[in-house]
């Protein structure tokens, strides 16, 4: 086996890396980071941020109004009844969840795949992904109707002495879509442990002692010895392999809810890695957004730079191009099945009374994107952050044409209607992305937005051979010799001298 | 498993009281460990910002046991969500429907392998708190103050007391040799300064950080 110092030649993946662009720019120094990401944590707080936290507090307010509105009176004041008995409320936990699954594709499965890029933005994607769980979880569970029974759902003893319906796809999504929230805050805070523990170093270096405290209580007595570090990395790979099929299965139950069912229009075997693709776009989409904002506002355009948005960008390529293609097979499998509803369905999709919504999600999700194959646009700030707005508005109502157009025309036509939201239904909407934000400005405020100790190992300095023999350029060189590495006294010394005079 | 789960449990009452001493960078840290490892000592740590490539190796620390606790989480969480849904259709509250089966495992699988997840996901970081000894209020090297760095860009190397090698000037010495900055010993009074030859550390001149240290290239 060769020893650590002896250096691999370029089979060694992660030594690789390093001829490769620089994955962070400026040129920083591990101090640098640390500064750059936890004085955002640590200064007064701004302005501008109170500004946009007293908004965002005014969309939760909303929020609060609108369920106090809606549990006094009964889900009778949205604007949904037979035949459309899922509209917005599914149509908004739909999309919530999907945009939570970029944050969990970023810190896992790309993870995985050893894409050392994602470092910078994957704590704001997983951040992004909490919140997001929060906002799904509560359409559902106040669309139950009387919510102060909504533990029935779980497999609780209660007073009826019955047990949920484990064959239902509603029941799995209960469990997978909690367990998934599990699992993403546990992974989260996992990934936090060693930036907890900076900041409270940094805060009992200068005195703040109540912070040093609080930041000490979470940091769980964090001090990066190398025997955790071991274990703490297996726990964060298992943790990964974990979240990488969770994810994937919770949106392909979110799909079974509809898929399952026989409505045309969702009775569809391509639902699953359809709805996963979608909420891969929509995500990633959410994540440009968020970022192209956090980095101006916080300085961090070294740690975030162009060529991460241009990644995302081509995810965001991909995976809208594989919906759009999804959209069109679902439209040449109605006509190839020779089923008269379905073929009525999808007709009635495009050209019937909402084909202004259909058009909106074909322009938005599978048109738009498609400006991405050029790299000009591809890495210009302007277009990728209108891009993403523009695709979130497409996904939002993806959710909403496959739940409204499929219910509203019924096997019997007598019982055919046009759904129209009413004010406690946009009030929901409006109020879910006030808490969203909300939380999400906290998450700014007070928690570091970049994974501090995962964007230091993918500095080069990181590498431990990056001190043998040329700077950065090892290849050849290191056979455990250095001349570079000054001794104590800045004298140049070799790591093996003491080996052989003992 | 079990011996190395014992061995893991003893190696950590009172395994913080040593020497400290700071290196430059991880490049110069790996070689510090090799080196003493090499002169015999065996129960060393490092201390970094994050984790370092090939520093496993280089203490001689073989693989996590934690993939183990996580099957055995993992395989409880799918016993569970089996048991849960066959007990609950089959035996507490059976309903006969078109003379279908009471329990059919095709539907049973989201919930089972939902909570295979849950369990593993839980014992996952449940598993690495307790291997790590974590949480851990209470460490004698947060008497030093250099410490503070080593969650920010100081790369520390500690050698316990308790190492059969173990004097507390030779092995200061020892450090110094491999290119340490500055050594410290740790007990549960206080952080010590040590210096070159036995002598007190703060008669020692701080050596000038080497042009790199900082960390640019």
């Amino acid at each position: 086996m060769a020893t650590p110092t002896t250096l691999a030649p370029a089979t060694d993946g992660v030594y690789k890396t390093l001829e490769d662009d620089p994955l962070v720019r400026g040129n920083l120094s591990f101090h640098d980071v640390t500064e750059m990401v936890a004085v955002h944590t640590e200064k007064r707080t701004p302005a501008a941020w109170l500004f946009w936290f007293a908004v965002a507090l005014g969309g939760l307010s909303i929020l609060g109004l609108s369920i106090a509105y809606l549990v006094w009176n009964g889900v009778g004041v949205w604007g949904l009844n037979v035949p459309v008995g899922w509209a917005f409320d599914i149509t908004n936990f739909v999309f919530w969840v999907g945009i939570g699954h970029a944050g969990t594709l970023i810190s896992a499965i790309l993870f995985l795949f050893r894409q050392r890029w994602r470092t910078s933005i994957n704590r704001a994607a997983e951040a992004m992904t909490l919140f997001a769980v929060a906002c799904a979880l509560i359409f559902p569970t106040f669309h139950v109707g009387r919510v102060w029974v909504v533990y029935w759902m779980l497999p609780i003893p209660n007073q009826m002495n019955m047990w949920p319906q484990f064959k239902s796809p509603l029941l799995w999504d209960v469990f997978a879509v909690s367990i998934y929230g599990t699992v993403s805050l546990i992974f989260w805070y996992v990934g936090l442990i060693p930036d907890l523990g900076t900041l409270r170093d940094r805060a009992a270096q200068v005195g703040r002692t109540t912070r040093a405290k609080i930041m000490g209580f979470f940091s769980l007595g964090w001090t990066g010895s190398n025997r955790h570090w071991r274990h703490y990395e297996r726990a964060y790979l298992i943790l990964a392999a974990l979240s990488t099929p969770l994810v994937l299965s919770v949106h392909s139950v979110v799909s079974f809810d509809f898929a399952v069912s026989i409505v045309p229009g969702w009775h569809t075997t391509i639902f699953p890695p359809y709805f996963v693709a979608g909420a891969i776009f929509s995500g990633f989409a959410m994540v440009m957004t968020l970022m192209i904002v956090a980095r101006r506002v916080y300085g961090l355009e070294n740690l975030i730079t162009v060529d991460h948005l241009e990644k995302m960008n081509i995810v965001i390529l991909v995976t809208g191009t594989i919906v759009g293609f999804a959209y069109i097979t679902e439209f040449f499998i109605a006509w190839y099945s020779g089923v008269i509803y379905e073929q009525f369905a999808f007709r009635n999709r495009a050209f019937g009374p909402y084909a202004w919504a259909y058009w909106i999600m074909m322009t938005c999700n599978l048109i738009s994107p498609q400006v991405f194959w050029v790299k000009r646009f591809r890495r210009s700030i302007r277009i990728s952050f209108i891009l993403s707005i523009v695709v979130n508005i497409g996904m939002w109502f993806e959710r909403f044409v496959i739940i409204v157009t499929s219910l509203h025309r019924d096997y019997l036509p007598s019982s055919w209607d046009y759904f129209v939201p009413t004010i406690w239904d946009f009030g929901m909407l409006i109020g879910s992305f006030g808490l969203f934000f909300t939380l999400f400005l906290l998450f700014l405020r007070f928690i570091p937005m970049v994974a501090i100790a995962e964007v230091k190992g993918v500095l080069p300095q990181a590498d431990p051979h990056f001190y043998d023999g040329h700077h950065g350029d090892g290849a050849g060189e290191g056979e455990g010799f250095s001349l570079h590495r000054p001794g104590p006294s800045g004298v140049p010394y070799r790591a093996d001298e003491g080996d052989d005079k003992r | 498993m079990l011996n190395a789960l014992r061995s893991e449990m003893a190696a950590r009452a009172d395994q913080h009281v040593g020497l400290l001493a700071e290196f430059s960078d991880p490049g110069a840290l790996l070689h510090a460990v090799e080196a003493l490892r090499k002169r015999g000592y065996s129960r060393l740590d490092t201390f970094s910002p994050f984790p370092i490539h090939g520093m496993d190796r280089a203490m001689g620390l073989g693989p996590s046991l934690l993939g183990y606790l996580v099957f055995g989480g993992g395989a409880t969480g799918a016993l569970l969500g089996f048991l849960l849904q066959w007990w609950t259709s089959h035996v507490d509250y059976p309903i006969n429907i078109s003379n279908k089966p009471l329990f059919a495992w095709e539907p049973s699988i989201p919930i089972i392998f939902e909570l295979t997840v849950l369990f593993s996901a839980l014992t996952a970081v449940g598993g690495m708190l307790a291997l790590n000894g974590l949480p851990k209020p209470y460490n004698p090297l947060f008497f030093s103050d250099r410490f503070a760095r080593a969650t920010d860009d100081g790369f520390f190397l500690h050698v316990q007391g308790r190492d059969p090698h173990f004097d507390r000037d030779t092995t200061a010495d020892d450090l110094f040799a491999e290119g340490a900055l500055a050594v410290e010993y740790v007990d549960h009074e206080g952080a010590h300064p040590v210096g070159r030859n036995g002598g007190e550390g703060a008669s020692t001149p701080e050596p000038a950080a080497p042009p790199h240290t900082t960390g640019k290239i």
